[in-house]
């Protein structure tokens, strides 16, 4: 099915179960402890052996001698593969440095080996025995030292319209500030994981994968085996954050331990290992200039990001949002990257307008102090219903100032005010806004649908479920779709050898994976329909009863001994080139500051968001909500510290790398703004888990600075930056 | 730092003398490779799961997260960072809540200890594991055991009269409220973020039962 047209009325107009709250369908065996994830499959491998990663403990250089006899000798020890015994290993098409490194070392950690056993216990003692000299490269790891070299990226056009630099100096109101945002890990609380099984030639890898259509491609790129022979299962993953969205090490080192040792392997990236070893959010650095009238009106905006990552890999496109948040008639983005031989950069949580946000709202922030305005007010003033840079092009929808209005209405936002003048005992409390901003991304995604003789649907699609209450809503659809109670549908998600979906990432999956389900029910609809001799066009769905002109059958009748199959995939036309999608939100914070200390609580917080229909808004508000959770972490804790000198993350775990934890978060409030969008999909939905932690940093910054009167632009606000500059203590 | 050696060592002792054994064994490969060379040391262990009684031969390197997971096929304790850091392991020993990672399985001889499983199952779950479903306490799931095993914990340790951090009064039985109960369950890391939820649904049972 083509979705070429806007959506009209269809049977998920109904909303008697989509745009319900609605517990989740998994949430019984998640709670139970008896949802699986990648390394727990006893049923496929009960006698599994295992594997056990070694990192290379350069950043660079090449590895000179690696003895592996000792380890070889230990007890237990199975095999252990290098790049020396591996055979010949391509690269995926979404790595930017191999997953099994050696002899040249392209990044600190880089898989070197895997240490196979029978006990877990005798492969991680055995791969402390595999002794490695290394001759170590120079390399480069400051960021703001490459800098001056930083390039333009081959797929990055600078984004130019009207005449910023004249329009800038002579702009009566100027603000002109550079922000500097950290590398951030996604920290997922499982860590990567995989069960390797070889039948033969064929492979089956049990992983904690986003993208299983994508990871099928590169783990047969990288083995050299066709992608027929690979088999990826993945029906559930403990978070992924974008860690997930491609093949780790974890994946092809399994593979290659089960075959060297003949025997099904299961391993897991050691937490340790993980910050380095995969991928992160790569730092920036962002110079933003802002000119405006007095009145307010942005006369012209500037946004230039750099960023740095392995060569051939990309930059963090920071510059985004800017391109499309706010008007303004002359204006210049652009986006440089520099090399660096830090790890591997990606995507991490709304790459892009995540660190873009943190810079530009304080930017915003600092502009409305400048001018006198309110900050609500001048984001207000300065919206625009079209794309700034082709004004023929307008929003699907953009409810901006609605999301603005009803936040500050509900925060009582009229009551801040000037900055360190609100004392509540030894806190300092203030108060900060944000727009949040991110596009909605459309992606091809097929699912099969069965309708049994008891009248069960059952949905087949590899969409994951990393969080996001996938099961739940394509349960939902296929229910509102087919007429039956939600108890009727049966959800299997995350195996290859199902319809390829779009998969989880860049908060496309929702919308894009429920109109993939609509799409193959239309079809299972008219294939019930002729059965049962109902026109297709006018025949009813509704409590498991097909009818139309008086007359009523059951729906299982349709089915027969055989049950009745449908499958479909929902595809897109130009509606997202003649229309901008997008998804919007304002988000409010209180903190408070301690008066003598610097130390920052997180006292209230809402968001409010406009982002199509909210096909459950109890798992859409657990979005928004994590995603705030994520947002006050990279507001005030969350920076992978940079070895310059030896180049790599310092504070690789969880007790290094701060993540909030409950006493860092207050109750959140979350409004979701009544919204349907036709131009996105049938589902008139777009997605809110990235747009939840746009901009909350930078509201976080800007509540910090209306309790303090200190503008940090260094991101995390840590109190040590606030501390010589805290209003005098009386 | 020489080794503590007291008849009378305290949790807070033990914490810090496993640091500084942690930071002297980190350089010196060749001395924890001449024990590993050796064949691993097995012992029996006997303790109650979930009511259940059971034995184990392991090697005596195996955590009772591990046992539980590989050996017992108990897969809902989960290793989150296997030394903990994030509390995804939590299990209820002797009443009282641990990090199963952090401990030895053959340290458990005689110990009941209860996992998410034993608390309850999808078609007869635990008021803390039904609360959770319904407040949304969780996302990807994988913190989630832990952190209702350590919730149920929480709710004793409060009935207990146990202080925390947050407790203005060492003397006085400490209160469900918001502080205490986002204080005491710290030690569990959500990353989805549901934090918000898990309090709302501890509140919701400590209500119940309170």
């Amino acid at each position: 099915m083509k979705f070429d047209t806007p959506a009209t009325t269809n049977p998920i107009d109904q909303l008697k179960i989509i745009g319900k709250s609605t517990d989740r369908i998994d949430g019984p065996h998640k709670t139970s402890g008896l949802a699986t994830y990648a390394y727990e499959h006893h049923d496929v491998a009960p006698s599994p052996v295992y594997g056990f990663v070694i990192g290379a403990a350069i950043a660079k250089g090449r590895i000179t001698s690696m003895d592996t006899s000792k380890a070889l000798a230990a007890p237990g020890v199975l095999a252990i593969v290098t790049a020396a015994n591996a055979g010949k290993l391509g690269k995926g098409r979404f790595n930017t440095a191999k997953l099994l490194g050696g002899p040249e070392i392209e990044h600190y950690h880089q898989a070197i080996a895997v240490v196979v056993a029978e006990t877990f216990e005798q492969a991680r003692a055995a791969a402390s025995l595999v002794k490695v000299d290394y001759a170590r490269a120079q390399g480069r790891f400051d960021l703001a030292q490459a800098k001056p070299g930083a390039t333009r990226p081959k797929d990055s056009a600078d984004a130019v319209v009207g005449d910023f630099a004249t329009a800038f100096a002579a702009a009566p109101v100027q603000l002109d500030e550079t922000y500097v945002t950290p590398d951030q890990s996604h920290a997922m609380m499982e860590p990567h994981a995989s069960i390797a099984i070889w039948n033969g030639d064929k492979l089956t890898l049990w992983t904690s994968n986003q993208m299983i259509a994508w990871s099928v491609g590169d783990v047969a790129q990288t083995l050299g085996i066709p992608k027929a022979n690979v088999r990826l299962v993945s029906p559930f993953i403990g978070g992924g954050f974008g860690g997930k969205l491609f093949v780790r090490a974890d994946a092809i080192l399994a593979a290659l331990g089960a075959r060297a040792a003949r025997r099904p392997v299961k391993l897991a990236l050691t937490r340790p290992l993980i910050f380095n070893n995969t991928t992160h959010r790569p730092a920036t650095i962002q110079r933003i200039r802002l000119g405006a009238t007095k009145e307010g009106k942005l006369t012209a905006i500037g946004h230039g990001t750099w960023s740095g990552d392995l060569e051939g890999g990309g930059p963090e496109d920071a510059v985004q949002q800017t391109r499309l948040l706010y008007a303004g008639a002359n204006r210049l983005m652009t986006t440089r990257l520099a090399v660096l031989d830090l790890p591997e950069g990606n995507a991490m949580r709304a790459p892009g307008e995540a660190p873009g946000l943190m810079a530009l709202e304080v930017a915003m922030d600092e502009l409305a102090e400048k001018l006198g305005i309110d900050p609500v007010a001048l984001r207000i003033l300065n919206d625009t219903q079209v794309d700034p840079e082709k004004p023929e092009r307008p929003f699907s929808q953009r409810q901006l100032i609605q999301c603005l209005r009803t936040g500050a209405d509900r925060f009582g936002w009229a009551k801040r005010r000037a900055p360190a003048q609100t004392r509540d005992g030894r806190w300092l409390v203030g108060v900060g806004v944000a727009a949040a901003f991110r596009n909605n991304l459309t992606m091809t995604s097929a699912a099969r649908v069965r309708l049994d003789k008891d009248g069960v649907v059952t949905v087949e699609t590899d969409m994951t479920d990393i969080g996001t209450g996938s099961y739940t809503i394509i349960a939902q659809t296929a229910a509102e779709m087919m007429g039956v109670p939600l108890s009727q549908v049966s959800v299997k998600l995350g195996d290859s050898s199902f319809p390829v979906s779009s998969g989880s990432g860049g908060q496309w999956g929702g919308n894009s994976s429920t109109a993939g389900v609509y799409a193959a029910c239309v079809k299972l609809r008219e294939a019930v329909a002729q059965k049962l001799g109902f026109d297709p066009s006018l025949a009813k769905f509704a409590d498991s009863q097909v009818s139309a002109g008086g007359r009523s059958l059951p729906l299982a009748q349709a089915a027969g001994k055989a049950g009745l199959t449908a499958e479909d995939k929902m595809e897109y036309g130009d509606l997202a080139k003649t229309h901008q999608q997008s998804t919007f939100g304002a988000h409010f914070v209180e903190v408070g500051v301690d008066a003598a200390t610097g130390e920052i609580r997180v006292r209230r917080m809402l968001a409010v968001c406009a982002a199509g229909r909210i096909l459950n808004p109890k798992s859409a508000r657990s979005q928004v909500i994590g995603a705030m959770t994520m947002g006050v972490g990279g507001a005030l804790m969350e920076e992978l510290v940079v070895d310059k000198r030896l180049g790599f993350f310092v504070n690789h775990d969880l007790a290094g790398y701060e993540v909030p934890v409950h006493a860092d978060i207050p109750h959140q409030e979350v409004i979701f703004l009544d919204e349907t969008d036709p131009m996105s999909s049938p589902m008139k939905a777009k997605g809110v888990g990235e747009l939840g932690i746009c901009g909350v940093a930078a509201a976080v910054a800007n509540a910090v600075h209306n309790a303090t009167g200190v503008r940090v632009r260094h991101y995390p606000v840590t109190l040590d930056k606030l501390l010589d500059r805290l209003p005098r203590v009386a | 730092m020489p080794p503590i050696e007291t008849p009378s060592i305290s949790r807070r002792c033990l914490v810090a003398a496993g640091a500084a054994s942690a930071a002297a064994t980190a350089s010196p490969l060749a001395a924890t490779a001449a024990s590993n060379a050796d064949a691993p040391v097995l012992a029996k262990v006997s303790f109650e799961i979930n009511g259940k009684p059971q034995t184990l031969e392991l090697d005596t390197r195996t955590t009772l997260l591990d046992a539980l997971r590989e050996h017992l096929k108990l897969t809902g304790t989960k290793k989150g960072c296997d030394h903990g850091q994030c509390g995804a392991c939590t299990v209820i020993v002797e009443g009282r809540r641990i990090n199963s990672c952090l401990s030895l399985a053959v340290m458990h001889e005689g110990d009941r200890v209860t996992t998410i499983e034993g608390l309850g199952a999808p078609d007869r779950l635990h008021p803390m594991q039904a609360a959770f479903v319904k407040h949304d306490g969780y996302q990807c799931g994988y913190c989630t055991p832990g952190q209702i095993c350590s919730a149920v914990a929480v709710l004793d340790e409060i009935k207990a009269g146990i202080p925390s951090h947050v407790s203005a009064d060492l003397t006085a039985s400490p209160e469900v409220s918001g502080e205490e109960l986002r204080e005491r369950m710290s030690g569990n890391i959500c990353r989805c973020g549901a934090y918000s939820n898990i309090v709302e649904a501890i509140t919701e049972v400590a209500g119940r039962t309170a």
